[in-house]
């Protein structure tokens, strides 16, 4: 039998990211999220990594730079007030075309905000929360097997197309233990890393990581790249989770910690004998729009779930041909409690027997 | 060897054979030469990576023939952080200006600094914001006129001249810390020599090596360049001493450095 731990989302995602050969750590405390620094404080070491506690969000992203410009497998973590200091280097990273892991345990906002479980940082983490429109890698966890399992998916995809990764989890998933069955990282190939500042050894020609594009129609060129890479993550790199479309009516979508508590309120629904399905989108960005543009004929109404005042909805709404209604059930960040799954299931009812 | 010549003066090898962008009489262009002779002084050529700050001497990579990464405004101590605990085979310099290095970078440089990283930093005082027009920067003498300081450095609200290569030199992280000017055939033969100390405590001792250069800029000082140069003798050298300020000649957290 394979060893099952018993252990905390955040330590699970620290751990991924360990298998998967991430040897460098820097970051700065933040409630839900030090575990991930306390983690690899202490393993980093034992591994021949580096761990940096940085003086702030800002020095640790850029650390997360420099060492990712040098070709190493390195991240950082925070919460949300330190991802909005992060955003500065995310810019430049993404300008840079680096690789690197961020993730995000999203707690309540904005400003100060509070500790407890959020999804209100959708906008930043999958619109571009830095300047310039560029986009990020952006999965959705919504267990703690999946914190270890998209570490090391958000690595790999972030390599492959040289686009910084964020994992966007949040307080509860972050902080509630239960089963991990740790396995190595997956065989996969990946471009050699040419374009990697190492000093120039015997090579005849230097080797430059900048995002500054000042020459005519550069930059406009750089961008209609980054955007082709975009397009191209959006046809081959789209993850979602489907739950019984066949035949569905209605389909509740979440992602995360509310992608689980919608899970126990479809079963509920079922039971009572509603034809109800759910699409969870893993990617964020690439955002799963085929899903929903191809939705069964049988769906009259696609119902959304967020712990925000509503952020996906917008794209689901984009995306849901405008035959089907789309509705919206959320909590503003704060709310304090997560909705019980009574609570969806009794929004599940109101809708499915509401004609669209 | 009687009879044949002897080259006692060559273009660097770390440096491109290619004309700068910088302003007549702007002194990025020798404090670059005098990085590119430590460079080629300890045949580091080849394992060096560059840090570019926001600046005037963004272009770097233009000017030297070493790998280089670009940094976001006043972040260059933290990026040079990560490659060289990525690389610490490598060695790794920093290049920034006064608004990059005092203003919004304080707490990068201070940090790096004082964690004692095995980087060297290359800081160039022109007492102004050259590239973005000649604002006040953090180390414009008082009465110094700015586009953004008017009437002149006024101490008592735009608060003093920071006097970085000192306060550099109080930390317990840093091997070497000195301030050089470019201002006079002996000073900039001098500079050299600290440049080279400041890579020195990388390249001998794995330590942390500052060097601060008080540099001109004509554009934005609305002078000549020989005035410009005369300015930084008459008015910024005795603000901003001369001299070594730390030599510590070993890796901190060697207790045996100290003294
Ligand atoms: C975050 C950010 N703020 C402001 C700027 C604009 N900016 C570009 S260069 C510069 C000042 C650079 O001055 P200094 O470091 O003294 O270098 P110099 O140009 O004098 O060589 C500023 C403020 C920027 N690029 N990024
Ligand atoms: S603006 Fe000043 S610092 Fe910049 S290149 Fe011109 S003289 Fe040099």
């Amino acid at each position: 039998m394979k060893k099952r731990l018993f252990v905390k989302g955040n330590e699970a995602v620290a751990m991924g990211a360990l298998e998967a050969g991430c040897r460098y750590y820097f970051g700065y405390p933040i409630t839900p999220q030090s575990d991930i620094p306390e983690f690899m404080s202490r393993e980093l070491p034992e591994v021949g990594g580096q761990f940096i506690q940085a003086e702030s969000e800002i020095a640790s992203i850029n650390m997360l730079l420099g060492a990712s410009a040098c070709g190493a497998r390195a991240m950082t973590s925070s919460s949300s007030p330190g991802i909005s200091l992060k955003q500065e280097g995310l810019s430049y990273m993404a300008g840079s075309e680096l690789p690197g892991l961020v993730v995000n345990i999203a707690r309540s906002g904005p400003g100060l905000g509070g500790i407890d479980a959020s999804q209100a940082d959708y906008f930043q983490a999958v619109k571009s929360g830095g300047h310039g429109g560029y986009r990020l890698i952006v999965l959705a966890p919504h267990s703690v097997q999946e914190m270890y399992d998209y570490a090391m998916l958000a690595f790999d995809l972030s390599d492959r197309y040289r686009i910084p990764a964020m994992i966007l989890g949040d307080s509860v998933i972050g902080q509630m233990k239960e089963a991990l069955i740790p396995h190595p990282r997956p065989q996969v190939d990946l471009p050699a890393k040419d374009w990697a500042v190492t000093g120039k050894g015997g090579r005849d020609h230097q080797k430059i990581v900048k995002s500054l594009y000042l020459g005519d129609g550069e930059l406009e060129k750089h961008n209609w790249r980054l955007y082709e890479k975009y397009q191209q993550m959006q046809r081959d790199e789209v993850r979602f989770e489907a739950v019984a479309l066949e035949d569905a009516e209605l389909v509740v979508t979440a992602f995360g910690v509310t992608a689980r508590i919608a899970k126990t309120a479809l079963r509920m629904a079922r039971e009572a004998g509603m034809k109800v399905g759910m699409i969870r989108p893993i990617t964020l960005f690439p955002f799963p729009c085929q899903a929903f543009a191809d939705l069964p004929e049988t769906v009259r109404k696609v119902l959304c779930f967020e712990l925000s005042t509503g952020q996906m909805v917008e794209d689901v709404r984009l995306h849901t041909p405008c035959d089907r209604a789309v509705e919206f059930y959320g909590r503003p960040p704060g709310a304090g409690s997560l909705p019980p799954p009574e609570e969806l299931f009794e929004q599940i009812s109101r809708h499915y027997g509401r004609k669209a | 060897m009687t009879g044949s010549l002897v080259s006692v003066f060559n273009h660097p090898n770390s440096l491109k054979d290619v004309v700068t962008h910088f302003c007549p009489g702007c002194q990025h262009g020798t404090i670059h030469r005098l990085v590119g002779d430590a460079l080629d002084h300890f045949q580091v050529q080849d394992q060096t990576i560059g840090v570019a700050s926001v600046g005037c001497s963004v272009f770097l990579y233009e000017y030297f023939d070493i790998d280089v990464v670009e940094a976001p405004h006043g972040r260059a101590p933290a990026v040079a952080t990560g490659v060289k605990r990525a690389r610490p085979d490598r060695i790794v310099f920093t290049y920034q200006g006064d608004g990059d290095l005092a203003a919004i970078g304080t707490s990068e440089i201070i940090h790096a600094a004082n964690r004692g990283e095995a980087i060297t930093v290359v800081f160039v005082n022109n007492t102004t914001y050259g590239m973005t027009g000649g604002q006040m920067a953090p180390t414009t003498l008082a009465g110094q006129r700015t586009s953004t300081s008017p009437r002149g450095r006024d101490v008592s609200s735009d608060g003093y001249p920071i006097r970085m290569a000192e306060l550099i030199a109080q930390l317990e992280g840093v091997s070497f810390s000195a301030r050089v000017a470019v201002n006079s055939p002996k000073n900039v033969i001098s500079a050299g020599r600290v440049v080279r100390q400041a890579f020195e405590a990388q390249v001998k001792e794995g330590g942390f090596g500052f060097v601060e250069v008080l540099s001109a800029c004509p554009t934005n000082w609305g002078m000549g360049a020989l005035e410009a140069n005369d300015r930084i003798g008459e008015e910024m050298i005795p603000y901003f001493p001369l001299g070594i300020f730390k030599e510590a000649g070993r890796r901190q957290g060697d207790a045996s450095a100290q003294g």
